[in-house]
């Protein structure tokens, strides 16, 4: 599929300004597209009004998945399969099953965790990212502005996001 | 608005901007290995051979060709693994706890101290494979694998089992938990890359990542949950390898003290391979304006903390075991410092419970020649803690006519050789390859903790 994308970038320097720009910039009424950051800035998820992310309950539920695998894996090898006195024990000695079901939940709640981390941030090895500017994995912060989204002129996006402190305001065009 | 605090000492010095740390780091990526690297590599690789040769002919021969016998059953391979599990916890505890706690000093240490970690992890695990002898049949006898005795399973009662779930588990979550951070820091070199090769492996290693807000807030939560996750982890890890012995019925052994007092060990000991080799790494790369005195301070700091609980640990156990009653219990204790042994003990003494003491004075604890030394004897102190454990409690068995002595052959010694060949071969190359500070998480504190600000 042929398609071009045009954006916008504000470029800024300092994160501080970052942030009161993306308030700025969301108040006059122009859809940001995505903030590309070097490192992680503290409060911009909220500034650009994204929902927190579920990714806790996926850790919880991958967890609770470890928890009942360990036990029903022990129960049964131990408990049904071969049943065995081992030490004066019960065929099932809970307290025993104990330090591997709490390693299965660790294990299985951070594998899936990060999985599901992977899979919805769409990062894997052979994947080209689409870079706004080369920079941004060095010390710049870019916000970007997608055109075909926003009803404003271009001129009139490049004004807005002048006017709140970007050191720099480029073009920047896809085409795929 | 982040507000900078007139009281602390600042995390970054020498008034470094976020472009400088990008600079910084990569340099020592981009550009060619040092001789000093060279020679570190060669003399690695010479261990390894040594070290490589042994392994062979203990898999050829047997274990017979160690240094065990009928009364010391277990001697240098557990020692070693117990020492190696123990130095790889600092690693965790640093990205983990110390995230938990918001301690931001962690962020220019905690690349290396978890690279450390895996490749800890690594060497312990080789030697209860090892002492299996036949290494291939191994996944049979610990993993719950279905075989052909009517699927007789793994023995789920065993600590030696938990042990098998609790290092493969840490080892997993340590690494996955080091190469999620490291994602950020493989795109700024692939950036940077100017040659075909690096931009290749770089571009395939940073998994795609472009910095996006979105996925800037979801890094931050897997971080978040991997230390709450990794946190009890890195606990129960030691814990787990204490009750190898603890729930054993040898006197000296089985002890209800072992879980906490192992656990602060390792810390401890973990917390001195870091300075031995953070303090090399920062002179070589020339990274002092990252690991800043006060980085190190606050490191020997944890030493003091963790080598007094052992100390007290000691002194606990020793107190205990006169005031149960139990004769063998007592007699553990008493032969450890005064049988053929005490030279062990006193070693053991020594580096741990008085040396770390001397950090107490603030010149010794900020004097780098000091704390290199100290850090190495205080490694040298914790392998003697696990020999006098297992072997004093070993030696004199329960008839005088089976009383021995251990004396380790070159195959002991050359097992040992192989995973300081192993650690420090894989630390060189993360080293060279690999960015040795975490450049996306000190760049979020230059503007807060840099001297620049603080003008």
């Amino acid at each position: 599929m042929e398609s071009n994308k045009h954006f916008v970038l504000g470029i800024y320097d300092d994160e501080d300004v970052l942030l009161s720009a993306v308030t700025k910039v969301r108040e006059s009424g122009v859809k940001i597209h995505e903030v590309y950051s070097p490192f992680p800035v503290h409060g911009l998820d909220e500034a650009l009004g994204y929902k927190r992310t579920r990714l806790p309950i996926a850790a919880f539920l991958f967890g609770l998945l470890g928890t009942t695998l360990a036990l029903t894996m022990q129960i049964w090898m131990l408990g049904y399969d071969w049943p065995m006195i081992i030490g004066g024990k019960d065929y099932v000695a809970l307290p025993a099953f104990i330090p591997v079901t709490f390693e299965l939940t660790v294990l299985l709640s951070a594998l899936g965790m990060v999985g599901t981390f992977m899979v919805i941030s769409d990062l894997k090895p052979y994947k080209k990212p689409r870079l706004m500017d080369i920079r941004i994995t060095d010390d710049k912060h870019v916000m970007a502005i997608d055109l075909a989204k926003n009803a404003l002129a271009k001129e009139k996006i490049r004004e807005i996001v002048g006017g709140t402190g970007a050191t720099e305001v480029n073009d920047k065009n896809f085409e795929e | 608005m982040q507000v900078t605090s007139s009281v602390r000492e600042p995390l970054v010095t020498g008034g470094k901007t976020v472009h400088d740390v990008t600079e910084d780091i990569c340099r020592q990526v981009e550009g060619r290995p040092t001789k000093s690297w060279m020679l570190g590599m060669a003399i690695s690789l010479a261990t390894l051979g040594i070290g490589t040769y042994a392994v062979f002919m203990l898999l050829w021969d047997g274990i017979g060709v160690w240094g065990l016998n009928k009364t010391v059953g277990w001697a240098w391979d557990i020692t070693n693994f117990v020492w190696w599990v123990g130095i790889g916890h600092a690693g965790t505890l640093i990205s983990a706890i110390l995230l938990l706690f918001r301690q931001k000093w962690r962020m220019s240490i905690n690349r290396a101290a978890e690279a450390m970690t895996i490749f800890a992890v690594i060497c312990a695990a080789c030697f209860p494979g090892l002492h299996m002898g036949r290494l291939w049949l191994g996944f049979y006898w610990a993993l719950p694998l279905p075989n052909t005795w009517g699927s007789l399973w793994v023995n789920f009662n065993s600590p030696l089992l938990w042990d098998v779930f609790a290092i493969s588990t840490y080892f997993t979550v340590s690494l996955v938990f080091w190469y999620i951070g490291l994602i950020p820091d493989f795109a700024s070199i692939r950036d940077r890359a100017t040659n075909k090769i690096s931009k290749a492996v770089y571009g395939a290693l940073s998994f795609g990542w472009d910095g996006a807000a979105k996925t800037w807030a979801r890094y931050e939560s897997v971080a978040l949950i991997l230390a709450g996750l990794a946190t009890p982890l890195v606990l129960s890890v030691h814990t787990i390898v204490s009750f190898d012995f603890a729930t054993s019925v040898i006197p000296g052994w089985h002890t209800t003290i072992f879980p906490p007092y192992f656990v602060a060990g390792a810390i401890f000991s973990g917390f001195a391979m870091v300075l031995t080799l953070m303090l090399v790494t920062r002179k070589v790369f020339k990274l002092e304006d990252y690991i800043t005195i006060n980085h190190i301070e606050l490191m020997n700091i944890v030493i003091i903390i963790t080598g007094s609980i052992v100390g007290v640990a000691y002194i606990t156990e020793f107190f205990i075991a006169w005031y149960s009653g139990v004769e063998a219990e007592f007699y553990a204790f008493y032969n450890r410092a005064t049988g053929p042994y005490w030279w062990a003990y006193w070693t053991m003494m020594t580096c741990n419970v008085i040396s770390p003491q001397l950090f107490w004075v603030k010149k010794i604890r900020t004097n780098i020649a000091a704390t290199f030394i100290l850090s190495i004897i205080v490694n040298i102190g914790m392998w003697f803690e696990r020999f006098v454990i297992i072997v004093t409690s070993l030696h004199r068995d329960y008839l005088p006519s089976s009383w021995a002595m251990f004396y380790p052959t070159f195959y002991d010694v050359g097992v040992y050789l192989f995973t300081f060949g192993l650690f420090f071969t894989a630390f060189l190359l993360f080293a060279k390859f690999f960015p040795v500070i975490n450049m996306a998480e000190v760049k979020s504190i230059i503007k807060s903790s840099s001297l620049k600000s603080n003008k």
